[in-house]
């Protein structure tokens, strides 16, 4: 074992803890979410992850960057299949282990890679123009510049590195082949980087040798600090993508949570043993009184917190939100990038003074103003668009309960019409004895 | 509007009488007392009654669902109204209830039953098919043949409960030749007035929605919108007002249509 493979060694142990531990960390952040069961209906919860995240159907609603996506996804993950056998090499000092062992299928495999890989090259290269010369609408609004931008063409140009690098490498290699270079078995197939050859073939075995190693290392390092890069990203979705469809809400998008505290109340004040004059019932031991509604992340159930976790930023469900596309403050997209940031601003208030830390920030006040939240029809159409089946609507729903219920911060219009259904049983001010005198 | 008696029975009467209605007809606060929902209410009650359904209302002793308070955030209020409305509801040992309101239709349907309240319940537009599909209503194009007709989906029936079919099949039935928004159906616009937003100003922006709506209707080259929902209905309505089209484009309901087409 050379010292090649002993700094691989320590490379690969320090980005595998590394990730894990961040993987903890996202995970603690998400179950600081209130309960909820999602652990209903397994079989109809694989299926539609099949459909949906697996299947990409609602990714090709869109066909075009959905058939682009399809190409990098599928692509991506393939093509990782090597990332097997180069951590065996880079383990044991040895060059293309799979090689013999494969034969002809190995040689099927490396061809293949090496076309998904020009594919996923050239998919990623359009996601680039898309994003930055044609400038398509859904990539851009307010909460999309700085760092969102950045990160979005951070992954894009990181994935075309990495698949130059797998490709050169490749091309280098089969140029050494040719040569009959010790240790560069004759092995793999080679359709697109054998078109490097004109180019690597003037050069020295020691320079191709120097290639073939330098993007070697660069994609497998490259892959290591990716796979790190993920959990502070959108990108992060390519993990999350599949459990935030599998725990999806099944139930028809009309269907709001009737709060279970609240029926309890409500029920006693219906009830005609109850004596009216009782004291509230007491918090059970030392338990925190229920806030209602959201004016905190840690309000929000553990769903909302996965699906911040989730988003990929495409900002399909912002493109479909009426209020959005009539120049409302309200974009869905923001509610939930502004849950993800607040999350991890409390996860790392966690880390550094312990979890009874209160910095006096709210997700409600201090990241989304009450006006978005007034802007929203309840329309459904963000969870509808969302290909991560995303549910925006359940968190702008869980701070106006808070806005109303906690805080009696209700525009004077809907006061008058609450007040209205309380006294008459209708959003106007008609009389009740009135109701049936359309018939007459 | 012409007031010819209609005479309807309230539950009320018909327990009275010792009879039972086959269904329940939920008139929804929109259809009690907004003027322009009215004319729905009784386009759908002719209907109802030229066919013979045996139903009834529950008059004065219906009351809001609860919806407009648990979606503008007071759930205290809707549960209030919906424990009310399940003590009637259950005192008439109603089954079956229909609907020609979508928020009425989505409330009942799918938020009373976890406060106790287990009822079928049916959007009108699934109602009427249901009654063309077994034969006992005949509908023929009358005065809507060959109209282009566009229908503009409610939020509460379309995306929140998965109903897109049963209006375009009763648009179908009027030998009318029914054209698509660009954006229909799952990805149809919303009207602008879901959410509480029907009893409020829209916050400030650059544009009305039911305005944005009303270009899709245009682009469309429609000259009827039919819409299934009375709050649709008047925003649908004040769009076309605004964007002055009132003499080219009409906004009828489908229960209107149906009324129409059969001289009702
Ligand atoms: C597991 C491997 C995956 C990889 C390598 C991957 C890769 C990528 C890349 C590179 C982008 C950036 C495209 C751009 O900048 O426009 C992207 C965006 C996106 N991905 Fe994935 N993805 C994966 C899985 C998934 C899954 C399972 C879903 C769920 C259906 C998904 C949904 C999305 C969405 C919605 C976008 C936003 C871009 C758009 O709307 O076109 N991805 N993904
Ligand atoms: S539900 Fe609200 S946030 Fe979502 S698209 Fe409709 S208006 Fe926009
Ligand atoms: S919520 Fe869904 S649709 Fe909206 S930006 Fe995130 S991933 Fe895209």
């Amino acid at each position: 074992m050379g010292v090649e493979n002993i700094i691989f060694i320590l490379l690969l142990i320090g980005a595998i803890v590394w990730f894990s531990k961040n993987i903890r960390t996202i995970s603690r952040n998400i179950n600081l979410g209130k309960d909820l069961d999602r652990s209903d209906n397994k079989g109809e919860r694989w299926s539609t992850m099949a459909r949906i995240a697996l299947g990409q159907s609602k990714m090709v609603k869109k066909p075009i960057s959905g058939i682009l996506h399809i190409l990098v996804y599928a692509g991506f993950v393939i093509i990782n299949i090597e990332v097997l056998e180069i951590i065996i090499d880079g383990v044991f000092g040895t060059h293309r282990i799979l090689a013999q062992p494969l034969g002809g299928l190995y040689d099927f495999l490396i061809g293949a890679f090496e076309v998904l890989a020009l594919l996923v090259l050239v998919a990623c290269i359009i996601f680039l123009i898309r994003r930055n010369i044609l400038h398509v609408k859904r990539f851009g609004f307010r909460e999309m510049v700085g760092w969102p931008k950045t990160d979005a063409n951070i992954i894009l140009i990181v994935e075309v590195l990495l698949m130059l690098a797998f490709l050169s490498m490749n091309g280098a290699d089969y140029v050494l082949q040719q040569k009959g270079a010790e240790h560069y078995v004759e092995a793999g197939a080679y359709p697109i980087s054998s078109f490097l050859e004109p180019w690597f073939s003037g050069f020295s075995e020691a320079t191709l040798i120097g290639i073939e190693r330098s993007m070697w290392w660069l994609h497998i390092v490259g892959i290591l600090l990716f796979l790190n890069y993920l959990p502070y990203s959108k990108h992060f979705h390519i993990i999350l993508a599949f459990p935030n469809v599998f725990y999806s809400n099944l139930r028809p998008k009309g269907e709001f949570t009737n709060m279970e505290s609240v029926t309890k109340e409500v029920k006693m004040m219906f009830d005609p043993n109850a004596d009216p004059y009782a004291a509230p019932a007491e918090p059970e031991g030392d338990a925190v009184p229920e806030r209602f509604g959201a004016k905190d992340v840690t309000d929000l159930s553990w769903k909302s917190l996965m699906d911040a976790y989730a988003c990929t930023e495409c900002g399909r469900c912002t493109d479909q939100c009426p209020a959005a596309q009539t120049g409302k403050l309200l974009s869905p997209r923001k509610i939930m990038m502004d849950t993800r940031d607040r999350l991890e601003e409390v996860g790392k208030n966690i880390d550094k003074h312990g979890k009874d830390h209160n910095d006096g920030k709210s997700l409600l006040g201090d990241y989304i103003k009450e006006e978005e939240l007034w802007a929203c029809t309840t329309c459904n159409a963000c969870v509808e668009a969302c290909p991560v089946s995303i549910d925006p609507l359940s968190i702008i729903m869980e701070m106006r309960r808070s806005l109303v219920m906690e805080e009696s911060k209700v525009p004077s219009e809907l006061a008058s019409m609450l007040t209205n259904v309380e006294n008459n049983g209708a959003p106007w001010q008609f009389a009740q004895n009135d109701r049936a005198n359309w018939a007459k | 509007m012409a007031t010819e008696n209609l005479n309807v029975k309230t539950m009320a009467e018909l327990t009275a009488e010792g009879k039972k209605p086959d269904v329940l007809f939920w008139v929804g606060c929109a259809g009690s007392f907004d003027d322009r929902a009215k004319k729905t209410t009784r386009a759908f009650v002719k209907i109802l009654n030229e066919v013979g359904i045996n139903f009834a209302i529950l008059g004065t002793e219906e009351s809001c669902t609860g919806d407009p308070a648990k979606r503008a955030g007071n759930e205290f209020l809707f549960q209030m109204q919906a424990m009310t409305n399940i003590q009637v509801l259950d005192g008439y040992e109603v089954k079956k209830i229909v609907t020609t309101c979508p928020h009425c239709f989505n409330t009942l349907k799918n938020e009373y039953p976890g406060l106790g309240g287990n009822y079928e319940v049916m959007h009108h537009s699934q109602f009427l098919q249901s009654l063309i599909e077994e034969g006992q209503l005949k509908i023929e194009g009358g005065s809507f043949k060959g109209r282009k007709i566009t229908f503009h989906d409610p939020c509460y029936l379309g995306r929140a409960n998965g109903e897109y079919e049963a209006p375009r099949k009763l648009i179908e039935q009027l030998d009318s030749d029914l054209v698509e928004m660009k954006r229909c159906k799952s990805k149809g616009l919303c009207c602008g007035a879901g959410g509480a937003q029907m009893f409020k100003e829209a916050e400030p922006g650059k544009k009305e929605v039911n305005d944005e709506r009303t270009e899709d209707v245009i682009e469309s080259k429609a000259d009827v919108v039919a819409v299934g929902c009375p709050f649709c209905m008047t925003m649908m309505t004040d769009g076309v007002k605004t964007k002055e089209k009132e003499d080219s484009i009409k906004v009828y309901d489908l229960a209107e249509l149906i009324a129409e087409s059969k001289g009702l």
